[in-house]
């Protein structure tokens, strides 16, 4: 079976112009998902989704089923969908806005009711101009379609749907930073517990925060059922996902694919994918699943695209982003830049993260320059146990939530695996890729 | 740090391999500090919701997935659960954390105002690594910026806490600083064109636990070594807030906020806590004069005394009435018993008030139930009949609102213009001047509600709130251009209508309950009985005694100036520490007063208009140089402190009394403070059991409410203080014994022997004042179509001599404006920010004006001592009418 057989569950339509039209949506099967859901009671609607074993699209990969099943039963209940995707190499929601916001809508209705709330915020990146002109465009047409709104295609059940934009904030992809910044203040992260968005979210009642990816898979869940979404994949990967496929490959994009059945290897040199390294140079490293993972080397591309398999392994899928670094990449470098990042988008709420994020980042920068010692790597270490105690992998933290471990993970992951290439750097006073 | 809890409600966790114990509710920082754990805190603050953020409080938390590092003050203690506080993976928590903060931090402790005395720095030696490993640059702002006229910011130092921002929107509800910025840029910012002017933003620099906030008047001012310390209570007005006066070499540094539970929860306003270095003054008055030949000149206390003997004796030969005496509530409780004492017992004049026509009448305050702030703050309804309680009385105003908006109290606001507490007030009722009684005849029975409260929603809503007990009263003056019977009235419609509520008088001069409770008030005698009740008890205590009721400062102020119809003119007047001419709401009258008196003897603490008038000026100690006691609104007692030496020859007022009965032939046997708190425990029938024993007990240190048994008396040992809450505030430790119980229980009715008199036949102790006393209540006509009716109302900032003395708060003295209906405005053709031309029967003003449409119509309102066109508002009252009506005209 070719790599390319499978069923393209979230981007059937992304082929055509047009696809972000109510029109084309409609010729292709659009909304007969949320038809069919309403025909059905919620508890069979939650429970098709939970039979998917539908995995959380956002980076943490908790079952959606799960989730929702989670939610306190209260008078008022949210749903807030977070399309806030803003790491860097991480463009995957960003496709799915842009390219098929209908299909997010009638996700979006479809949780609504399996959850039985009645309004909903689609919270997104504000960087996303076409997709949010799309997205409101897409519900403004399916409001008038009487998909979305008051008493939606007869059934009696209404639900309320508001785009929220995002002020240009990473950490609002944070499910309480976006719970924080949807209620007007500061996007700084909660501290859990108590503030479990299920339990005490948006304005203090029980919220589920779902990615759009998530939201995505639910009209084809609810066509084909939650069985034959489970069939695709394995043990616990199941259906297809999107791969966010960056850095030194032929072909970068965004590709969907079965899990677990595809490997790295696949993903990065099939033809039809990756389509390889350019310029015939060789793989160094590559970052499985979005800047907070840590590393992987050459030895384990042949890893499966699978959650646990690659938790396993000591790294994670995460937001599905997949970082390719060819052999003439800079460690340093590159851990550099991560950092950098992370130190320009700590909310600076809370110390470690706040100050050792932008520590870190002056000492990998001093290193690439050429002023580093060789202390500077067991401080870089010591630095990173400060904020992540153990570097361990899933993380421990001193930090409120979930930003700060994120940093140390480029810096052990390049120190461990680069070392000698630090110690050029330190010893050769600059870069030897300069 | 309520104690409510009972031990049914407490249950045991693990802490450290120890079985403690913790309450329900309880947060795991506070339960490990009572357990005796410290965990060392920054951003946490007992007094404010916990945010979790320094991270500087983890600890270890077993729990499903193992033990995990948790904030500890942002969960809970649960039953069962295990904490280790001192494990090596909490070390080395705390290390890093501290490391992290310190980075960027600048290390510039030595020209540090929180040098010594720096959470930062205390954390860092007990909890932190001895060494840096940062080799960067750190982060760099522009050196302190000024984010008001009183507060600083370094941005340098600041680590992110946000105690500051969240101080001034949980508890002064007024969220002017805030975070921008993220990750290392995030400092703390006013917003743009809009200046921190919180009334209460010294708090900020107070709770700040690194030098990142200072107060411009403590800025380099003395190194936390140097200083030293006594508790005291602060007099800037009458709230009673706890506080530590510190000083260095004899000169007085700072005020820091204590926290008491039943007062002040540690906070201070700013005039206050600033207001204080007034004592600093380099004018201060170091010598006894004497007016020769014009001129005053400096003479011995004994020659001044003589004159004062002789001018007063002179006076009273001509009728006890000739004397008139004013003021009072400058002073401690001890200064203000000695002078009543004096004027009354010795000299036989009842013409004596510590009130300046801005208070209301003694046995109303004196009769009503009294309420304590707790009592407000946990009432279900509280009544606000006063003036806005942040300009009068901030602290209050931060009580009230954190109950309104934290607890279940609801407001209901009685007042002729919006206040502070207006946007927390369940109703918010309005009335022009004189309508008070009508208002309140419509709330509690079926009277007709004045035009501008005819809203029957409200009305309806203000019913069932006044149903609902308990109710307290807050009972003020809402407007100083109206008479006091008035408001006086209408409270005692309140009392007569609901008899379970209870009063809390909003008057806002230091002492002036304390005074009032001494007898500085026609017919009053010590002790809160009146001056027939009290006639056989004090006559066998004193000797002497008035034989009739005296005037009041305004008819002593008239008669002086020669408009005493009937009555026998003043021609000697005693300043005790008051100054007519700008406390007293009819500037001309007071102006005519002190010129046509014929002997003014002033006791003064600095120099001031008023001494033009003075035929000898005694120079007074101020507060902080001389240790007593004074009374809060609630009748709390608390110690004064001394930290100072009263400047030059400057006297105590308990001294300058007994020294002037001296000269006057009496020895009223005071040779300490000490003995007069000894004699008002004896006399003072409201006082009884209020010994010094139990001043000074660990229990009396929050103050004790007279009479005894009208309020609970702690009698456990404090709470040691928090040093990171509270930094620069050393823990005192008291001298006195232990409260034991039974010592602070009511005193029989047995009757006691006053002093130096003989028990045989003694008389039987007085019954104090209770229940509504009889009111003149002048007859108000209604306003003629012409005229618009004046409020005059208090700000916290104003001309008064306690904000002119100090350089820091003097700045802040804006200008006034006439603050008029907007219809009116229209009506009149006056553009918002236009003038007005104001007749009264006294004055003429032009002044500017703006809108406010809180204001009922034809009711105006401005500010009393500050500058209001071409003069201030005092200049347009005039005593002799019950309200005033002006006319006002475009120009």
């Amino acid at each position: 079976m070719a790599i390319t057989d499978p069923p393209k569950i979230v981007t059937a339509r992304i082929g055509h112009d047009d696809s972000h039209t109510l029109g084309r949506y409609l010729a292709t099967g659009g909304y007969d998902g949320l038809r069919k859901a309403l025909t059905m009671t919620p508890e069979a609607v939650a429970a098709e989704v939970d039979a998917a074993s539908l995995l959380g699209r956002g980076g943490a990969g908790f079952p959606a089923g799960r989730k929702w099943s989670m939610l306190r039963k209260a008078p008022v209940t949210y749903l807030v969908v977070n399309g806030d995707e803003s790491e860097p190499a991480t463009f995957k929601d960003h496709l799915l806005v842009e390219r098929d916001p209908h299909q997010l809508v009638e996700g979006v209705v479809i949780a609504a009711y399996a959850l039985q709330v009645s309004q909903v915020f689609i919270f997104l990146r504000g960087e996303f101009a076409l997709g949010l002109e799309r997205v409101q465009a897409a519900l403004n047409d399916a409001y008038a379609h009487g998909a979305v709104g008051r008493d939606i295609f007869g059934s009696g059940f209404s639900v309320d749907v508001v785009v929220h934009p995002g002020a240009g904030a990473y950490i609002c992809g944070e499910e309480t930073a976006l719970l924080e910044s949807l209620e007007g203040k500061r996007g700084f992260p909660r501290i859990k517990p108590p503030f479990f968005p299920a339990a005490i979210g948006l304005y203090g009642d029980p919220t589920v925060v779902n990615n759009v990816e998530t939201m995505s898979n639910l009209p084809w869940i609810l066509l084909n059922g939650g069985a034959a979404f489970a069939a695709l994949g394995g043990g616990r990967s199941t259906g297809t996902r999107l791969f966010a496929l960056a850095g030194h490959v032929n072909n970068p994009g965004v590709y969907e694919l079965e899990m677990v059945t595809t490997t790295f290897n696949d993903l990065i040199n099939a033809p039809v994918l990756g389509g390889g390294i350019p310029h015939g140079r060789g793989l160094k490293a590559f970052i499985p699943g979005g800047v907070s993972a840590p590393w992987f080397g050459p030895d384990q591309i042949d890893l499966p695209l699978g959650q646990d398999e690659v938790a396993e392994a000591g790294s994670m899928l995460g937001s599905g982003s997949v970082v390719v670094m060819d052999d003439h990449t800079c460690a340093v470098r590159a851990a550099w830049r991560i950092t950098k990042f992370f130190s320009r988008e700590s909310c600076g709420q809370c110390t470690p993260c706040r100050e050792g994020s932008g520590w870190l980042e002056r000492i990998m920068e001093r290193i690439e320059r050429g002023q580093g010692r060789e202390e500077d790597l067991d401080l870089l270490l010591d630095a990173c146990d400060n904020i992540a105690p153990g570097l361990t992998w899933p993380p421990q933290q001193t930090t409120i939530c979930v930003l700060g471990p994120s940093i140390p993970s480029s810096i052990s992951s390049a120190i461990t695996m680069f070392r000698d290439e630090f110690l050029v750097h330190i010893k050769e006073g600059g870069c030897p890729y300069e | 740090m309520s104690d409510q809890t009972t031990p049914s409600e407490e249950f045991e966790f693990t802490l450290d391999g120890r079985t403690v114990r913790a309450r329900k509710g309880e947060l795991l920082i506070a339960a490990a500090e009572r357990a005796g754990t410290f965990v060392p805190r920054f951003c946490y603050h007992p007094r404010m919701s916990s945010v979790g953020v320094c991270r500087m409080c983890l600890v270890e938390v077993s729990g499903p997935r193992g033990a995990t590092l948790m904030p500890s003050c942002f969960i809970e203690a649960a039953p069962g659960m295990e904490v280790t506080t001192d494990s090596d993976k909490v070390k080395k928590a705390q290390d890093g954390v501290l490391e992290f903060l310190l980075i960027n931090h600048p290390l510039d402790c030595p020209v540090c105002d929180k040098g010594g005395e720096c959470p930062l720095q205390d954390q860092t030696l007990a909890y932190g690594p001895g060494e840096t490993r940062f080799v960067e640059e750190k982060r760099h702002f522009e050196k302190p910026i000024p984010i008001s006229e009183l507060v600083l910011l370094d941005r340098e130092r600041c680590i992110q806490c946000s105690r500051c921002t969240r101080f001034a929107e949980e508890v002064a509800g007024e969220a002017q600083i805030d975070f921008i910025g993220r990750g290392e840029q995030i400092q703390v910012s006013t917003f743009p064109e809009l200046p921190f002017t919180s009334y209460f933003s010294g708090n900020t620099v107070q709770i700040c636990p690194v030098g990142a906030l200072t107060a411009s008047p403590y800025r380099f001012a003395a190194r936390p070594w140097d200083l030293d310390q006594v508790e005291s209570t602060c007099t800037t007005c009458s709230v009673g807030c706890r506080v530590a006066v510190q000083s260095s070499s004899n000169r007085l540094t700072r005020l820091l906020g204590i926290d008491i539970d039943p007062v002040n929860h540690g906070w201070l306003c700013d005039k206050g806590r600033f207001a204080a270095d007034a004592v600093n003054r380099e004018d201060r008055l170091v010598e006894p004069m004497v007016r020769k030949d014009g001129t005053l000149v400096a003479v011995s206390w004994h020659e001044a005394l003589e004159t004062v003997a002789k001018g007063l004796r002179a006076a009273v030969v001509e009728g006890a009435d000739s004397l008139g005496v004013i003021g009072g509530a400058r002073l401690t409780n001890e200064g203000a018993y000695a002078w009543a004492r004096v004027a009354k017992g010795v000299l036989g004049t009842d013409s004596v008030d510590a009130q300046l026509g801005d208070g209301l009448p003694a046995e109303l305050v004196l009769g009503l139930p009294r309420a304590t702030i707790d009592q407000a703050a946990s009432a279900a309804t509280v009544v606000l009949l006063t003036g806005d309680v942040r300009e009068e009385l901030p602290v209050l105003f931060l009580r009230l609102r954190a109950a309104a908006v934290d607890g279940d109290l609801s407001l209901v606001e009685l007042s002729p213009q919006a206040t502070s507490l207006t946007a927390h007030a369940a109703v918010s009722l309005r009335y022009g001047p004189g309508d008070a009684r009508a208002l309140v005849d419509a709330l509690v029975s079926d009277g007709t509600a004045p035009e501008a409260a005819k809203d029957a929603d409200a009305l309806a809503e203000g019913r069932r709130l006044l149903a609902e007990g308990p109710v307290v009263v807050v009972v003020g003056r809402p407007s100083l251009a109206e008479d006091a019977e008035l408001v006086a009235d209408a409270a005692r419609a309140l009392a007569e209508a609901l008899p379970e509520a209870r009063f809390l008088p909003a008057l806002r001069r230091g002492n002036v309950l304390g005074a009032l409770d001494m007898g500085l008030a026609p017919g009053i005698l010590p002790g809160r009985v009146s001056l027939e009740a009290g006639r056989a008890w004090f006559a066998a205590a004193w000797g002497t005694l008035p034989e009739a009721r005296g005037r009041g400062t305004a008819e002593i102020l008239a008669a002086a100036a020669g408009d005493h119809a009937g009555g026998s003119p003043v021609t000697a007047l005693v300043l005790l520490g008051s100054d007519p001419l700008t406390d007293f709401p009819d500037r001309r009258l007071a102006r005519r007063a002190l010129e046509s008196a014929g002997f003014v003897v002033a006791v003064a603490t600095a120099p001031g208009d008023v001494l033009e008038h003075a035929d000898v000026v005694l120079p007074a100690a101020e507060a902080h140089e001389r240790p007593g006691t004074t009374t809060n609104i609630e009748g709390r007692i608390s110690r004064v402190g001394q930290k100072l030496v009263p400047p030059g020859q400057a006297w105590p007022d308990w001294m300058i009394a007994g020294e002037l009965a001296v000269h006057l032939g009496h020895d009223l046997g005071f040779d300490s403070v000490g003995t007069v708190w000894d004699e008002i425990e004896q006399v003072a029938v409201s006082h009884r059991g209020i010994t010094r024993t139990v001043l000074d007990s660990h229990g009396g240190a929050d103050g004790v409410v007279a009479p005894l048994g009208s309020s609970p008396v702690s009698l456990s040992r404090r709470e040691p203080l928090d040093p990171v809450a509270v930094p620069g505030v050393e823990s005192v430790e008291r001298q006195g014994a232990s409260l034991q119980a039974g010592m602070a229980s009511s005193p029989n009715a047995s009757t006691a022997p006053a002093p130096g008199e003989p028990s045989a036949g003694a008389p039987v102790r007085p019954a104090m004042l209770s229940g509504v006393p009889e009111l003149d209540v002048p007859h108000v006509s209604p306003a003629d179509g012409y005229s618009v009716r004046l409020v005059a109302s208090r700000v916290l900032y104003d001309g008064g001599s306690a904000v002119e003395a100090v350089p820091a708060l003097a700045g802040l003295v804006g200008p006034g404006v006439l603050r008029v209906n907007p219809h009116d405005l229209d009506a009149l053709g006056v553009a918002p920010g236009g003038e007005v031309r104001l007749r009264s029967t006294t004055a003429t003003l032009v002044v500017p004006v703006e809108p406010d449409p809180s204001l009922p119509r034809k009711v105006v309102a401005a500010d009393l001592n500050v500058p209001l066109g071409d003069g201030t508002v005092a200049d347009l009252i005039d005593r002799a009418f019950p309200v005033v009506d002006l006319r006002m005209e475009s120009l």
